[in-house]
């Protein structure tokens, strides 16, 4: 079968070799875990728990405030240590909830729902999963229940499990999909249950080929559910280039995907759907690929979410010598670490580690105009006329050229061979637009 | 490691492979068939202005950057002026004497390129600013097609005195009177397939400028492939309207760019002074561009109709 793709994208290179014939790495218990009150969009969950208490693992820390906000639960069991104003990912830093460990995992703090998909209710499904904490583990960290809830009156036809994971390097949901397709075509099963929706596909990459087949075999019998190849481009992970791919639908400009009748949701974030509501069990681990040529032993690891990225490293053997760089993320849209003092998230993908060598971004050139950036934009933007109006503060210009529509996948940057910084421009660009927006809207 | 200084930077956080030099190195490359070409047929005299040239753009550049400060070794790495002088050359005749080879190749530099500040701000294609200074200043040395005693008048040009046409084999393989790079088709060509494959050149570019052509001339019942393949339009439509710099990045913008730049060579051709036809064209469209890319923005993706 003909692969699916979308327009344009870029070929990136792989780098996989090095983690991808390795089975999934359970890790042992971290000393201490350290949980956010907020990941993602969401408001700051308020603690319910105080210093010294005992908690069990899966046990409520803290209460989800607002529509979009999420609970934190304890990842492992132990002692409520305080909750410290600390460095988080990506050089921000906020609260979160300290805890020691101690004692045995212990049963999963929620009731399973039910045992019959079919027979679940979704008003039900979509409160389990924000109880549950769940939000999209591809990077994203939107909040699932949000996606899952669309404005009264939309129809979700299609929910898309998306397996692409084309960012290079990594391999944690190609390991995912190998060793788990029932819990993800389970996962999926509800998804629908709760969306309403008639079908469901799997988006894989179509040279991941152990991948697709056992996600077939584990959807055999189930008319409403099929796999669907993609051909390897970059980036077709994105939502929007992995449902035009799919199902040559375009989410209209500034829209989402409900729009088109779709729920996008990565293949972890559906074996978390699947835990929270067949087994009750809460997101309080995921898998996270620990790769690149400054670590010793690349693997793919499931950590308890909170776990400090030092220890994670020394689970794959530690920093070689050459370590240059740390990558929160993947090598495309990641985002570079001044240190490896951070709690992994439940959005965590992967950490890079690159060498000294690999670290330095290579020389600039002026630009040649020479239109790259602009054929190979998956959201056909004009990346160079972009960042020139962001260096510029030409608002204006910025919005007529739809700045906010860029999805910051970075193919831009990647490919220009005067090695310009688009993207880093772009996003400085849609934050002083949104911030002008913001000052008018309150002078009005 | 915790005393060890990691490196922060943007995303992403790996490149392509291609570079400003590579994508220069490449276009050099592809014009080394026409080169033979050159030497072939118009033998040692040609070679002796493709290097004058090539010389003058580089010494000019090299000056321009040493006088604005900067690293010349890096700015010069580019490669940038070498194909200017090649491409200056290619639009001369064989019997263009080496100091006025040269002078095309300061001016080229000096007023289509360092001006404007130097690579990717220039608006006008340089070897064509040389080449166009030239034919304005002597007139009479860029048409003398007495070469080595025989007339080497370029097929346009013999059409226009004796409606003669040039026999297609002719034109296509090379054989026949004109500018160095003129001569040779096929040869042009083939270095076009190469930068197409290598992703340098686009050929919406390309086919919109020549394509026109050949239409244009259909609807005027013109012979279309003496139109392609003579005064230098394939040279013009694969190196030239192709360059990056002094063409509009949109998609939209490129298509109008290259058919707007078709039409105004068959408009020069058949209405005005016949062989500057490719010259003027792409000059004439060069100054369109800023134009071009800001008022015909792309239609995005998801974007459904324009307002
Ligand atoms: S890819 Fe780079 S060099 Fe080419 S037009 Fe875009 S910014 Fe300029
Ligand atoms: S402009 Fe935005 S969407 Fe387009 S390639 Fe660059 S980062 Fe990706």
């Amino acid at each position: 079968m003909a692969l699916k793709t979308f327009k344009r994208g870029t070929v990136a290179p792989e780098r996989k070799e090095a983690t991808r014939n390795q089975a999934i790495q359970k890790s042992s218990v971290p000393e201490k875990v350290y949980l956010p009150l907020a990941e993602g969009p969401g408001e700051p969950a308020k603690p319910v728990v105080k210093k010294g208490d005992e908690v069990k693992a899966g046990q409520l820390l803290a209460e989800a405030q607002g529509n979009w906000g999420l609970p934190v639960r304890a990842s492992i069991s132990g002692t409520v240590e305080g909750i410290v104003e600390r460095a988080l990912v990506s050089g921000q830093s906020g609260k979160a909830i300290v805890i020691a460990a101690a004692g045995e995992e212990s049963s999963p703090a929620l009731e399973p729902l039910g045992e019959k998909i079919e027979d679940l209710d979704p008003a039900a499904i979509i409160t389990r999963v924000q109880e549950a904490g769940i939000l999209g583990m591809g990077g994203a960290a939107f909040p699932a229940h949000i996606k899952l809830a669309p404005p009264e009156g939309v129809t979700i036809d299609t929910v898309i499990i998306n397996g692409a994971e084309c960012e290079p390097y990594l391999t944690c949901d190609e390991k995912i999909m190998e060793e788990k397709p029932e819990e993800i075509v389970k996962g999926l099963q509800i998804l629908m249950q709760a969306t309403g929706a008639k079908e469901g596909i799997i988006g894989v990459k179509g040279h991941k080929k152990k991948a697709l087949e056992g996600l077939e075999k584990a959807a055999e019998g189930l008319p409403a559910i099929r796999t669907c190849a993609l051909a390897d481009k970059y980036p077709q992970g994105a939502e929007k280039m992995l449902i035009d791919a799919i199902l040559r639908r375009r989410v209209p400009k500034g829209g989402l995907p409900f729009q088109v009748g779709v729920v996008v949701n990565n293949v972890q974030t559906a074996v978390a759907v699947k835990e929270a509501v067949l087994d009750g069990q809460s997101l309080l681990k995921r898998v996270v690929t620990v790769t690149g040529s400054g670590v010793n032993e690349p693997k793919d690891i499931e950590v308890y979410v909170g776990t400090l990225a030092a220890e994670v490293v020394e689970m794959a053997g530690g920093l070689k010598e050459e370590a240059g760089k740390v990558v929160h993320g993947g090598p495309l849209m990641g985002i570079s670490q001044h240190n490896l003092d951070f709690p992994l998230g439940k959005s965590t993908a992967g950490l890079l580690i690159l060498s000294e060598e690999e670290a330095h971004l290579p020389r600039e050139w002026e630009c040649i105009r020479c239109a790259r950036c602009v054929d190979n934009c998956p959201m056909f933007l004009n990346p160079i006329s972009l960042a020139n109006f962001s260096q510029f503060d030409r608002l204006e210009d910025m919005e007529r050229f739809s700045i906010m529509e860029c999805i910051e996948c970075g193919t831009c940057s990647y490919i220009c061979p005067a090695k310009k910084p688009l993207v880093q421009r772009i996003i400085l660009g849609k934050g002083a637009l949104r911030a002008a927006q913001r000052k008018n809207a309150g002078r009005d | 490691m915790e005393d060890k200084k990691l490196l922060i930077t943007p995303a992403p956080h790996i490149r392509s492979g291609d570079t400003v030099p590579g994508v220069m190195e490449g276009v050099i490359f592809a014009l080394v068939p026409a080169m033979f070409a050159a030497a072939y047929f118009f033998g040692f005299a040609a070679l002796q202005i493709i290097l004058t040239c090539i010389l003058a753009c580089v010494v000019t550049e090299a000056l321009w950057v040493y006088a604005r400060k900067k690293d010349v070794r890096a700015y010069l790495g580019d490669g940038s002026a070498v194909v200017t002088g090649i491409l200056l050359a290619f639009t001369l005749p064989p019997t263009t004497p080496l100091w006025t080879a040269a002078l095309g190749g300061i001016i080229g530099i000096s007023l289509g390129k360092h001006i404007f500040g130097g690579l990717g701000y220039n608006v006008f294609n340089p070897a064509l600013v040389g080449r166009a200074f030239l034919t304005v200043s002597f007139p009479s040395l860029m048409t003398n097609w007495v070469f080595d005693g025989v007339t080497v008048a370029t097929p346009l040009e013999h059409y226009a005195a004796t409606e003669y046409i040039t026999s297609y084999w002719d034109l296509f393989v090379g054989s026949i009177g004109g500018c160095l790079g003129e001569t040779s088709a096929i040869l042009i060509l083939l270095g076009g397939a190469y930068l197409l494959y290598r992703g340098i050149i686009d050929w919406r570019l390309a086919l919109g400028y020549a394509g026109t052509v050949v239409i244009f001339a259909l609807l005027l019942g013109r012979d279309p492939i003496f139109h392609l393949f003579s005064g230098g339009l394939i040279l013009g439509a694969i190196f030239m309207i192709t360059d990056p710099v002094t063409s509009p990045i949109g998609r939209k913008a490129r298509w109008v760019y290259a058919i707007g730049a078709g039409l105004l060579v068959m408009v020069i051709r058949i209405w005005g002074a016949a062989p500057g036809g490719v010259l003027y064209s792409i000059l004439l469209m060069n100054a369109t561009v800023p134009l071009l890319d800001r008022y015909l923005p792309d239609r995005i993706f998801g974007e459904v109709s324009k307002k």
